[in-house]
């Protein structure tokens, strides 16, 4: 139960902060990745403050190897730099560019009730569920054919 | 480049970053996970006994967000989000985000903030590769087309 609590309020947080900071306003994002326009230097910000943050938290969690609700904690072990990554980035910030949503900003901007919001994110839990099949199909052993 | 003086929100955005990074650091030290949504979102559509009770309960927390931030200010802090990109334009973006998010193992937040903040080779490749992506899409609809 103290997970859950915990977890619901570190959701909340990162909610707020994804609006306090400017990241829920599609046109925001763009005016960040217009480099070569009229720029705006906001979201760069954004993310020297959380690495800020999250630097501290992670030297610590590096040296623990239980969470402080005396849980299991998960640290990526994946060190491979490869193609799945490569793509995978260069499709998302494709799309990223396109409508100015990232995942949660895109997930917390569905309370203002426009529809374009909610489409986005429908789109997107069927780009992930495409994935599912794709990486399903991917894990099936070749079909050799003989001659 | 000129400098968009008139949008720029140093001090909001400083804060909302921090409180990401807060948000980041209780998540991985409290309850020992990786802040990505992504993944969280991710893992919900391969549901596994035991696996799902902390995704719901951070997605609630965090849809939970507006409403809270309504009633602590009632002029709302989330100014209404500005989608300027067509229907067609939004859902093949959602495609592009739901696909590629999960096949690069990470978004914003998994890969920008928990993974440079981890100093992950793996992170920075693919926050350099996302944000140069996001860069040249913008360029080219911005000022090519």
């Amino acid at each position: 139960m103290k997970h859950r609590i915990s977890e619901f309020v570190v959701g909340l947080l990162f909610g707020l902060g994804l609006m306090l900071a400017g990241m829920t306003d599609p046109a925001k994002v763009i005016g960040f990745l217009d480099l070569l326009g009229n720029w705006d230097p906001s979201l760069a910000l954004v993310m020297a403050g959380a690495i800020a943050v999250g630097v501290g938290a992670f030297a610590v969690a590096r040296q623990r190897t239980t969470n402080l609700l005396g849980g299991a904690l998960h640290l990526p072990t994946s060190q491979q730099i490869d193609k799945p990554l490569v793509i995978g980035a260069a499709l998302f910030g494709a799309g990223w560019g396109l409508a100015g949503f990232c995942p949660g900003p895109a997930i917390v901007s569905m309370a203002s009730g426009q529809t374009k919001a909610i489409v986005f994110v429908a789109f997107m839990l069927l780009g992930m569920w495409g994935f599912e099949l794709f990486s399903r199909w991917m894990a099936l052993p070749e079909i050799k054919i003989e001659a | 480049m000129t400098i968009d003086w008139t949008h720029f929100t140093p001090w909001l955005s400083l804060g909302g970053g921090l409180l990401l990074g807060l948000a980041s650091a209780a998540f991985i030290l409290v309850n020992g996970r990786i802040l990505g949504i992504s993944g969280i979102l991710g893992g919900l559509l391969t549901p596994k006994t035991g696996d799902m009770g902390w995704r719901l309960s951070f997605l609630l927390g965090m849809v939970a967000a507006p409403w809270v931030a309504k009633v602590l200010l009632p002029e709302g802090w989330m100014q209404a989000p500005r989608i300027e990109a067509s229907f067609g334009v939004v859902s093949l973006a959602g495609l592009l985000v739901g696909f590629g998010t999960r096949y690069g193992s990470g978004c914003t937040s998994g890969h920008g903030v928990c993974g440079l903040s981890r100093l992950s080779p793996r992170s920075l490749v693919s926050t350099l590769t996302f944000m140069g992506l996001g860069f040249v899409t913008v360029y080219a609809v911005r000022h090519l087309f």
